[in-house]
């Protein structure tokens, strides 16, 4: 509330600094502005970034690390009544300090003699210090703000460029901004590897890269069966690509033509129904195909390959036939299947507006040397537009291998190492999801080899990234 | 880039035109004004194109009215006329390019060799291999030198061996003057020539088909004046083998480069006449305004 309020008086002090900026820049020009270097907004703006920024970057910091001050301060001290307790109890202890004085409702432990004592003097001392933290903080942004207002006005002057100290200013937002971005990729990266890091002290990356047994359970008694679990992830990593290739069959063939059809063929009135459609179908929720794909297409596909099986029963082929008789709903065919068709209008939609992006020069010059529409689109137009459809390629692969949903639901959980498309497989998110759902402890291998797979996933991801990057640049075949 | 012809909104006056047969306008009387009469460098008999009443619309609105001109063969037609005038709409029936533009609609006869570019017996595949095209921007493929020249042989399956092909593209770059600037470099991209070089490369793969009509559609107006030059040099050089139609925006090009010029405007075929005739002579006082510079 305080930082609220204080902030609004920043802002409004910002806005008599703007005023005062411009006005003594306009009447250093004699009310001709155009005597002045710059706008005289940027002059009341540049008043208004010295007298406002600093200090509501102060006020935000205060706002942020205040509380750890608080807490730092408050616990340097420890008397005796305090340092008696586990360090569990303590943190619970200086934690109900801070809620009383706060007025937020404490623990229900109950804290008697010495203790007592202890916590009512805690308490006082809490609010000292809270509320001496606040009135500094505040003061100082007020002196910030001041000094900032006075080193600010003075410039302003005809000579003086405001526009380009103005410019300077929003620059640097940018930058803020960008290694914003950059940082929390940084940090999400940086505590992947540092949980890897736990996870690999206990399970041998060996093991972990190149077993071929994945079952995460570990025993809760000594007794259990299966009592040892295992982090072989390369069924895992067979059963993603699995998948995944199964979803690129479907999706790139069909996305590409449709693609292709829609920007070299269909007329203008097919185009234009045809084109929102499919950005429709872009939009359906996974879960959706998720369901579509345990429900519906799972149980289509055995039945078609149990009656095929019944149709070759007592066959040469007998073998294979049982096999397919006793096929279950969940398979990895369905899952890629499905994936494929989600990703049909990912694919058809980016490959279209690439395609359209080919100029229409090149396509009049190739008709022009008496190249029917299939040479054209042929030899000139996928050539042109090939880097570009690359690269949509491979966004389609990155979804397919973080999909999640479809896999969980129509895929099944165990994790087999096979490449029968009629088989059970698993993905890698899928173990994460599974590994990180529910109470977990934080500690066991189980739960920490969910950031292994994440950690392995996001290398590979980003080498096939680094490989497409590679390869679009290689053969670039530029237009205009 | 969507694909707008340019000249299209400009014409919107027109009145509504009789929709002709078109078996009928071809047995229609040949209509004499528009050949060039005496003193003329060609002869009546060496025409190599010949338009009757050629009308084209863009959906409902007429862009071109009752063309009739003749084009004579192994010499240069310089078409000229204000923007939006429909020289280059004309320009495009002769390989039907206009084809390609949904709305357009064209009526009317063009001959060529006598025969009617637009009978449905006449695919546009194999009349564009005979009647090849040079845009006003360069449009080089993004591929490399050879394979810029080689596009036109190899889908109309001029060439079986690779030593043919290569053959055909050396003497399309020489025809081209191209030869001598690019010869060590075949095998890197077209798009990174110079934009001179780019409009001759444009142009060696247009001759690589061996076509009987080159069109061009203002072939140097994004070219500075030393490729300019050379591009008109080279179609001096090109006259003797093909029929060269070109559209131009400069009267001083028309006036160097061609042997006849036809002046068009407002969708209308003023005057034609053999070039010299056109520029010192011109009988349709709009012709005189427009080469003296008073409009356009």
């Amino acid at each position: 509330m305080l930082t609220w309020l204080s902030l609004l008086f920043l802002a409004l002090f910002a806005l008599a600094a703007f005023l005062l900026g411009r006005g003594r820049a306009l009447k250093a020009a004699g009310g001709a502005s155009v005597r002045l270097h710059s706008l005289p907004n940027y002059y009341g703006a540049y008043a208004a970034l010295w007298a406002g920024a600093p200090a509501a970057l102060l006020l935000l910091l205060g706002a942020v690390f205040g509380g750890r001050i608080e807490e730092a301060v408050l616990q340097a001290e420890r008397p005796a009544a305090i340092a008696s307790l586990t360090p569990d109890r303590q943190d619970v202890f200086f934690s109900d300090a801070r809620a009383i004085a706060a007025k937020e409702s404490p623990s229900e432990v109950v804290y008697e003699g010495d203790l007592k004592t202890a916590l009512d003097a805690k308490v006082e001392e809490s609010r000292k210090v809270t509320a001496t933290v606040r009135y500094s903080t505040i003061a100082l942004a007020a002196l910030v703000a001041l000094i900032g207002a006075l080193l600010a006005l003075p410039r302003v002057g005809l000579e003086f460029r405001a526009r380009n100290r103005v410019e300077g200013w929003i620059n640097g937002l940018l930058i803020a901004c960008s290694v914003a971005a950059v940082l929390t990729t940084l940090g999400i990266v940086l505590s992947l590897v540092w949980e890897s890091w736990r996870f690999f002290q206990s399970v041998s990356p060996l093991s972990f890269l190149f077993g071929t047994e994945w079952s995460p359970q570990i025993a809760m008694r000594a007794d259990q069966v299966a009592s040892s679990g295992a982090f072989g992830a390369v069924p895992l990593f067979a059963g993603t690509f699995l998948i995944m290739l199964i979803a690129m069959l479907v999706a790139a063939p069909v996305g590409l033509y449709s693609a292709i059809y829609l920007s070299e063929y269909a007329d203008r009135r097919v185009r234009s129904i045809v084109k929102p459609l499919l950005e429709v179908l872009a939009g359906v929720p996974t879960v959706v195909y998720g369901f579509f794909a345990a429900l519906t297409v799972g149980p289509l596909f055995r039945a078609g390959f149990n009656a095929i099986g019944e149709g070759m029963a007592g066959g040469p082929l007998d073998g294979i036939a049982q096999y397919l008789m006793q096929v279950q709903n969940q398979m990895a065919l369905v899952a890629g299947v499905v994936m494929g068709i989600m990703l049909i209008p990912f694919v058809s939609s980016l490959s279209d507006d690439i395609i359209n992006a080919v100029p229409q020069s090149l396509r009049d010059g190739s008709y022009a040397m008496g190249a029917t529409k299939s040479e054209t689109v042929k030899k000139v137009i996928l050539p042109a537009a090939l880097p570009g459809i690359m690269a949509a390629m491979l966004l389609a692969v990155s979804r397919a291998v973080g999909e999640t949903m479809i896999v969980t639901m129509a895929a099944g959980l165990q994790a087999k190492l096979t490449a029968n498309p009629l088989d059970t497989v698993t993905t890698v998110t899928v173990q994460i999801v599974t590994l990180l759902t529910g109470d977990q402890e934080f500690d066991s291998p189980k739960t920490l080899s969910a950031f292994g797979l994440g950690l392995t996933l996001f290398v590979v991801t980003l080498a096939l990234n680094i490989i497409a990057l590679r390869i679009v640049q290689k053969y670039r075949e530029q237009y205009d | 880039m969507t694909f707008t012809h340019p000249k299209a909104p400009a014409l919107v006056q027109g009145h509504a035109m009789p929709t002709q047969n078109r078996d009928a306008s071809v047995a229609a009387p040949v209509i004499h004004t528009a050949v060039p009469q005496g003193h003329g460098v060609v002869e009546s008999r060496d025409f190599k194109i010949r338009a009757r009443d050629v009308k084209v619309f863009y959906g409902e609105k007429q862009a071109l009215f009752d063309v009739n001109l003749d084009i004579p063969a192994k010499s240069v037609t310089a078409f000229i006329g204000p923007s939006g005038c429909g020289k280059s709409t004309f320009l495009r029936c002769i390989n039907r390019m206009n084809d390609t533009i949904p709305s357009a609609r064209v009526q009317g006869s063009i001959e060529i060799d006598g025969a009617d570019v637009n009978a449905k017996s006449v695919d546009p595949v194999v009349l564009r291999s005979r009647v090849g095209m040079v845009f006003q921007k360069p449009n080089p493929f993004p591929k490399t030198i050879f394979e810029n020249v080689a596009y036109g042989p190899k889908i109309h399956g001029l060439a079986t061996r690779k030593d043919e092909l290569e053959a055909i593209v050396e003497s399309s770059l020489k025809k081209a003057g191209l030869w001598n600037e690019v010869a060590d470099r075949l095998h890197q991209p077209g798009t990174g020539l110079s934009g001179g070089q780019q409009q001759r490369l444009v142009i060696a793969r247009a001759i690589a088909v061996s076509p009987e009509v080159i069109l061009m559609d203002e072939p140097c107006s994004a070219l500075d004046p030393i490729a300019t030059a050379k591009i008109e040099e080279l179609i001096d050089e090109l006259r003797s083998q093909f029929c060269i139609v070109i559209v131009t925006h400069s009267m001083a090009q028309a006036a160097r480069v061609s042997q006849k010029t036809a002046f068009f405007h407002l969708g209308k075929l003023v005057e034609s006449g053999p070039t010299e005739e056109m520029f010192t002579n011109p009988r349709d006082s709009r012709t005189q305004d427009y080469i003296t510079g008073r409009f356009g």
